[in-house]
């Protein structure tokens, strides 16, 4: 039989552990974004090492799971003698790995711009400077935010898996409280009641952004 | 009457790889007169035209506007950026999709170049831009984003953007080109408004009407070629090259009904 008991009293620790899922998420995007857009950078760049440096990058990381990321870079750490808190060994696996994904969500914003934009700014002579911050970046931005919404969407679901690092996100704060209730199916369902909540409310807040950079 | 740049472009050619997109061409434009190119597409007047303010680098031959080279400072030896750059700002250039920035208002596409690339302040570079926008009739739209203006409109705030800039010459790249038949004539207009001025102009047009009447001289090309240049009326009433009477056949007979 179904408890609903079980069911509604799993919410408060599981809520309780998605501070760490959207820790770990929303810190991961930011890392992301921010090693994302060198990647990306360095992608475009006139450099070739720079160019082939980024393409193996995004290779690598797109190529290998992010759980064997997680395990190899955790079980890595000690053996060089870093001491890292799993925390912070997660938010940076995360960020890395999602770092591959956003410079080519950014890649792909750009190529998609038509060339006269450039040109128009090149053409009344402002710098190369200008160009992008005033001409290329702004656009480049407003039309990679539903990629990156989803991003983050796709980021709490896969944040699931830091829990073989020990932190007690949702996923594994489920598994200790079905082992102590021994009803695992009342408390998964409410796990994954709270996994979609959290989704739902990120892709009307996507939905919202989205609305208000097309007026 | 406007400070007026002439160009001298000579034996300048243009490659793509293996195709030869521009032969040896020489021209000459006259400070404050219209130079309309005519031509077949794929015949190189908006490569040609692109040479000028060396948004299309040439790969030999020169390019001077008032005598100064543009885009190498000797043979194969590229002219810096910051010189570059200097020498385009008195050269605005109209695109056939207009390329306004779609994320800033009208007035703000065209105060942009002012703030940036002049060093104005926020408030003159808005008393100028909305200065240019009147006088291309569009002083009821400043705040209005590019996705909100008919084609003609949007080309006219095109064209308000690089006249606040004060350019010495002015080049129109198949400027009616994208636009709706009833929304020429407005464009036009405001590009004739400019010639009496005494503008600098070099148009690569279709509208054979508009280098009629205004072009002071119309150059025909084809296959990368200047294959002749002279009056409107010499050009387009009177062509000796037969390249160029087939061209004009063919346009009339799509053009009547």
């Amino acid at each position: 039989m179904f408890s609903l008991a079980v069911f509604f009293q799993s919410f408060g620790p599981l809520f309780w552990a998605a501070r760490y899922t959207l820790l770990i998420s929303v810190l991961g995007i930011g890392l992301g974004i921010v090693i994302g857009t060198l990647i990306c950078a360095a992608r475009l760049s006139p450099y070739p090492q720079l160019r082939s440096f980024a393409g193996i990058w995004v290779s690598f990381l797109r190529g290998v799971p992010l759980l064997v990321q997680l395990l190899v870079f955790y079980y890595a750490l000690p053996v060089i003698g870093l001491d890292v808190p799993a925390m912070v060994a997660a938010v940076v696996v995360v960020g890395i790995c999602a770092s591959a994904y956003i410079s080519e969500i950014w890649r792909g914003a750009i190529a998609a711009l038509p060339k006269g934009q450039a040109e128009a700014a090149d053409a009344i002579g402002m710098t190369p400077v200008d160009v992008w911050t005033r001409v290329i970046l702004p656009q480049a931005v407003a039309l990679s935010l539903p990629a990156l919404i989803n991003e983050l969407i796709l980021l709490v679901k896969a944040s699931s898996l830091v829990s073989v690092v020990g932190i007690l996100e949702i996923t594994r704060a489920s598994q200790a409280q079905a082992a102590t209730t021994f009803r695992p199916l009342e408390v998964y369902i409410a796990a994954a009641c709270i996994y979609l909540l959290i989704n739902l409310c990120l892709a009307a807040l996507g939905r919202y952004i989205e609305h208000r950079t097309n007026v | 009457m406007l400070a007026a740049s002439s160009v001298e472009m000579r034996k300048v050619n243009k490659y793509y790889g293996k195709f030869q997109a521009l032969k040896d061409v020489d021209l000459s434009i006259p400070p404050g007169k219209v130079t309309c190119l005519i031509g077949p597409s794929g015949s190189g007047k908006s490569t040609l035209l692109r040479c000028i303010n060396f948004l299309e680098e040439y790969d030999s031959g020169e390019v001077r506007i008032d005598g100064q080279l543009i885009g190498y400072d000797a043979p194969n030896k590229k002219m810096s950026g910051r010189k570059l750059r200097e020498m385009r700002r008195s050269i605005g250039i109209v695109f056939q999709q207009f390329n306004l920035w779609p994320h800033m208002t009208a007035k703000e596409n065209v105060a942009e170049g002012l703030i940036r690339v002049r060093r104005m302040s926020k408030a003159d570079a808005d008393r100028r831009a909305s200065e240019a926008l009147a006088k291309v009739g569009l002083a009821d739209k400043f705040a209005s984003h590019p996705s909100r203006l008919s084609g003609g409109q949007q080309q006219r705030v095109a064209i308000a953007r690089a006249i606040a800039m004060e350019p010495k010459l002015m080049l129109f790249d198949e400027p009616t080109s994208a636009l709706d038949p009833e929304l020429v004539g407005e464009v036009l207009s405001v590009m004739r408004t400019l010639a009496d001025e005494g503008m600098t102009m070099v148009v690569v047009t279709h509208e054979m009407g508009f280098a009629a009447h205004v072009a002071d001289q119309v150059g025909f090309m084809e296959k990368g070629e200047l294959i002749d240049i002279g009056s409107p009326d010499r050009i387009l009433h009177r062509p000796q090259d037969a390249r160029i009477q087939s061209f004009l056949r063919t346009y009339h007979e799509r053009n009547s009904f």
